[in-house]
């Protein structure tokens, strides 16, 4: 127990020696939630509308102006002509086009449909549909007002509309952030943790002391601990100061146990860590340990985790994959605390895989290291 | 000159004959193409959604069945319950709750207005934007056929008072949506990952390759050489070039076999934007290698660089999306506007004219990085 | 000035608060072999990455070939030949295709390329591994081509890091003998070694200790001025102020 005691205290004394890695590997994590959570968005505002009005009247101007103060659009061109469109798509400057048919106002007098066209750049599909339905909502508005001024003036309107009445639930803000900054935290902690397994395993080689410590009388077990539980240590602090930040500057409620949450982060970063070790373990070229880690956790992590994009919308051999994606469980613990505000009752499942991923790994681990030695 | 040939055969030779990076060459970023396409996307299909239908009329389960019928959802849960409902929402198996209320039928006909209440899961995130919209869609269509469905005088017969139809202003909406024609997001997604594609090859390659001779000591004895760090860096970077390129061709076939990603635009435009592309991508490879000392090194801090690269680069999130600050941020990122010239070219078919200034934002780049890192890069260390 | 094809005033590189090459002062002759002792640590290496133009020394002068290495440092690489202490050979390619990269960087015809190639292939009896990547050749082979590809533009001078570091002592004997031939050309060597018996092989040796130069001159005479019977011996009691041993 001592030789463990003695093997910790060495580890610790290292990792605080050298401040400049220590000063990355905290500030780091803390650096990047800031600019991905600001950059990592999915919020439409903003929308770049143009306007084909070639014989602009009353209603024309009106409808304009409804979509000018709608707060979503901003308008950045008016052109005579539907062709003009053409170059403002291509090079990006408009997002959506409205064109009016010229006689807007004096069709609408006389009972006429009106009609309007509305263009959408539909490159990515989503946004697509959302600008759509965004652009029909104004012009629903509109419509509805010249009827009630109809009904008013007595004209009954014989069209039924059904309104929806929308709740979201645990993001009422409807902020974007709130749903990726959770996930932000898993995939920030696992970069925190593979560059702390490169820099214990760049120590390792250059001090050439594994050997060494394999055939000291410490046990595989307890050479691992002592090597993950310095970084461990580190990681945790990492997350605290990442949860601080998705506090303040995101406001990324906190509905569930701040507690549990560091719980649950720190058996991620367990996870993650054992991961790093087994892999410094088995391999012995060290480039390929380096693009093995790499590739097997930050590129999962940021594509598979449902971090940014939704585990429900992979094809279903991705979706079986994503579940050996530690990232994952951890993206779905953190949402369900922050922001359904839910306890260990909801999240047992997901903590018990981490739990077993853990377990798993930190066995491999041993065996490796155990059949080093013979 | 001569000697760019000479190192720049050695090159090739080098390159052919490293199995690990012929890998890296051919094997994984066709492995990430597929797999990235795969992953990345928003697409909504058979969303989970809890129906509680209040009402139990007619009108009420002709909405259900309309929901149903829409294709984008599955109707997993119908008790009459919003505890069970609620639970969905808690336990995340639901995306959506709609909620009819028990005067729906009566409202309409009535008033000829209905609420419908749809709960969304604000955790699901742009999924939920998205189901919300469908729903919303579903709900004006429905609304539109009931209209056409019961005749004005059955409405006005109901509403005991008279209606007449002409003289009410109506505005006849059509949509047309630009590109996209099949509203796939792989077609969206495949012209970026390509980028990405490039710039592994590009930067991570090379800073690879510079380090290593660093760590072997090749290096230090081309420096003992009278080779000038022009001719060397020439050399050194022209046959990735060669590569990048290559990758790109790689990566256009497999998207069209794989996805059929349109390609509306001159791909010859698209060639000569990732040659620009191409200098600043392997501009940043050698400016890290001058930091790092050995291979491993180069691969991390190269993925480092990189992927913040990506997640900024609206490769993944939209640009627009972005906090303004940020946005300003992006401008300096290459691969950012690469992303923005692949897809106007590959999806909106731009031309020149449509691209000019994502492109000559990337020239000055190239100049301004390559000549950085060649000043950074010392024969003698000071 | 054609006889001086080496000659260094009060080197000095400091890293910092370390000195790693205190003052030095040494000459080499055209044609000369003058070997560079020391221990490991010495400084050996630092003072000849100076001299070839890998590290800007912090203070005194040199002239390599007549060119003075601030100014010049270009102009003398085309003049001198390395070999470093990892031979620095492409293990991936050939020998001949290692020939061909540093004698066209050299400005050599491919004529020259070819002749020079075949010439060196035979000398060492590499004709019949001329094809296989060195990778693949024993360390001795390696280092005797390495020797050899440093050489192959005929330079003026030749700066030798450790050639014989790690290689067996019939391998050794190759070695310099390969060493010799390039003196009897014409070619200055200067070699750096911490093998003090290879010491008897040069014409004139220096010996570092601590950065600085604690003797110079021929074998012979120095070992006479001493009263020693080897340049070991000779070392020891140089480097023995520095050495404190625990009673």
């Amino acid at each position: 127990m001592s030789a463990l005691r003695g093997l910790l205290q060495k580890e610790a004394f290292h990792i605080l020696r050298d401040r400049r890695t220590l000063i990355v590997l905290i500030a780091l994590p803390v650096v990047q939630v800031v600019l991905f959570g600001y950059a990592i968005r999915t919020d439409i505002d903003g929308v770049r509308l143009a306007v084909v009005d070639a014989a602009p009247d009353y209603a024309t101007m009106a409808l304009r102006d409804r979509f000018a103060s709608a707060g979503v659009f901003r308008t950045v061109s008016v052109v005579a002509r539907t062709a003009d469109l053409e170059p403002l798509f291509q090079n990006g400057q408009a997002q959506q086009a409205i064109v009016f048919k010229p006689g807007f106002a004096a069709d609408l007098a006389r009972g006429e449909p009106a009609q309007i066209l509305i263009i959408t750049d539909a490159t990515e599909p989503n946004t697509g549909s959302l600008l759509q339905a965004y652009a029909q909502a104004v012009i629903d508005g509109y419509q509805r007002e010249l009827s009630a001024s109809a009904t008013s003036s007595g004209v009954r309107v014989s069209r039924l509309t059904i309104t929806p009445d929308v709740r979201v639930r645990f993001n009422p803000t409807r902020a974007s952030s709130n749903l990726f900054v959770p996930g932000l935290m898993a995939f920030v902690l696992t970069i925190v943790s593979s560059m702390m397994t490169a820099i214990s395993l760049t120590r390792e080689k250059e001090t050439g002391t594994m050997e060494a410590m394999l055939v000291s009388p410490l046990r595989p077990l307890e050479i691992i601990v002592g090597k993950v539980a310095p970084y461990l240590a580190i990681g945790f602090v990492s997350a605290i100061a990442i949860v601080v930040e998705a506090r303040l500057v995101f406001r990324v409620p906190l509905r569930g146990s701040l507690l549990l949450l560091l719980f649950e982060a720190a058996l991620f970063i367990l996870v993650s860590l054992s991961l790093g070790i087994l892999v410094s373990a088995r391999t012995s070229s060290q480039r390929l340990a380096m693009m093995a880690a790499l590739l097997g956790t930050m590129l999962p992590n940021v594509l598979l985790s449902g971090f940014i994009f939704p585990v429900e919308s992979m094809p279903w051999l991705l979706r079986i994959l994503s579940n050996v994606v530690p990232g994952r469980w951890f993206v779905a613990i953190a949402r369900g605390i922050m922001l359904k505000g839910v306890g260990l009752a909801y999240v047992w499942r997901e903590t018990l895989i981490l739990a077993v991923m853990a377990a798993v790994l930190l066995a491999a681990s041993v065996h490796s290291f155990k059949e080093r030695l013979e | 000159m001569r000697r760019i040939l000479f190192l720049a055969q050695a090159e090739v030779l080098h390159i052919v004959r490293d199995r690990i990076l012929v890998a890296q060459i051919l094997v994984v970023p066709i492995v990430q193409l597929l797999i990235l396409s795969n992953a990345a996307t928003f697409q909504i299909r058979n969303t989970s959604i809890h129906v509680v239908d209040l009402d139990r009329t007619s009108t009420s389960r002709g909405l259900v069945s309309h929901l149903a019928a829409s294709g984008h959802f599955q109707i997993v849960g119908t008790a009459p319950s919003l505890d069970a409902a609620n639970e969905g929402l808690l336990a995340g198996t639901v995306t959506m709750v709609v909620v009819i209320p028990h005067d729906f039928e009566v409202s309409l006909v009535r008033t000829g207005v209905a609420p419908v209440e749809l709960s969304v899961n604000g955790e699901k995130g742009s999924a939920a934007g998205i189901v919300q919209a469908y729903a919303a869609r579903v709900l004006v269509d429905y609304a539109a056929e009931l209209t056409a469905r019961l005749r004005p005088g059955v409405l006005a017969a109901k509403a005991a008072v008279p209606i007449p139809v002409r003289g009410v202003p109506r505005i006849d909406v059509r949509v047309r949506g630009r590109y996209n024609p099949t509203l796939n997001y792989q077609h969206y997604m495949v012209p970026g990952i390509l980028v990405a594609l490039v710039t592994m090859i590009g930067t991570l390659l090379s800073a690879q390759n510079i380090a290593r001779e660093k760590e072997l000591g090749t290096l230090e004895q081309l420096n003992v050489t009278p080779i000038r760090r022009g001719e060397f860096i020439t050399a050194k970077l022209l046959p990735f070039w060669a590569l990048g390129l290559l990758e790109l061709s790689l990566g256009l076939i497999v998207g069209k076999l794989v996805f059929d990603i349109p390609m509306v635009g001159s791909v010859l435009l698209l060639y000569g934007a990732a040659v620009v592309y191409l200098a600043v991508a392997l501009g940043i490879g050698l400016w890290i290698s001058t930091l790092v000392e050995t291979q491993q090194q180069a691969m991390f801090v190269t993925f480092f660089i990189v992927i913040i690269y990506l997640l900024m680069s609206g490769l993944f999130t939209p640009i627009d999306s972005m906090a303004p600050w940020v946005q300003a941020v992006s401008q300096i990122n290459p691969v950012r506007h690469f992303v923005t010239i692949s897809r106007a070219i590959l999806m909106k078919g731009a031309g020149p004219a449509a691209i000019v200034e994502p492109l000559s934002i990337l020239a000055i780049s190239a100049v301004v990085i390559l000549t950085l890192a060649v000043r950074q890069y010392r024969k003698r260390l000071a | 000035m054609n006889d001086v094809a080496i000659e260094v005033k009060e080197l000095t590189r400091r890293f910092g608060d370390f000195t790693a090459v205190d003052r030095i002062s040494f000459d080499v002759r055209s044609g000369e072999v003058f070997g560079f002792l020391g221990a490991n640590g010495a400084g050996k290496t630092t003072a000849i990455r100076m001299l070839i133009g890998l590290l800007e020394p912090t203070g005194g002068t040199a002239r390599i070939a007549g060119h003075d290495i601030y100014s010049e440092s270009e102009a003398i690489k085309q003049s001198i030949g390395y070999m470093s202490q990892r031979f620095s050979l492409y293990e991936d390619l050939t020998p001949r295709e290692n020939i061909r990269l540093y004698g066209g960087i050299y400005g050599l015809t491919r004529q020259q390329i070819r002749e020079r190639s075949d010439r060196v292939l035979a000398r060492l009896g590499l004709a019949g591994v001329a094809d296989d990547a060195v990778r693949r050749l024993p360390l001795g082979w390696r280092q005797k081509l390495a020797f050899s590809v440093a050489l192959i533009h005929e330079p003026r001078i030749v700066f030798l890091d450790e050639p014989t570091s790690g290689v067996d002592p019939i391998t050794r004997r190759q070695f310099w003998e390969l060493i010799y031939e390039a003196a009897a050309a014409g070619t200055t060597v200067l070699v750096s070694t911490h093998y003090m018996d290879e010491a008897e092989y040069c014409d004139r040796i220096s010996i570092m200790v601590s950065g600085r130069i604690a003797a110079i001159g021929a074998p012979a005479d120095l070992k006479q001025q001493s009263g020693v019977d080897s340049i070991d011996e000779l070392f020891v009691r140089l480097a023995r102020p520095q050495s404190e041993k625990p009673a």
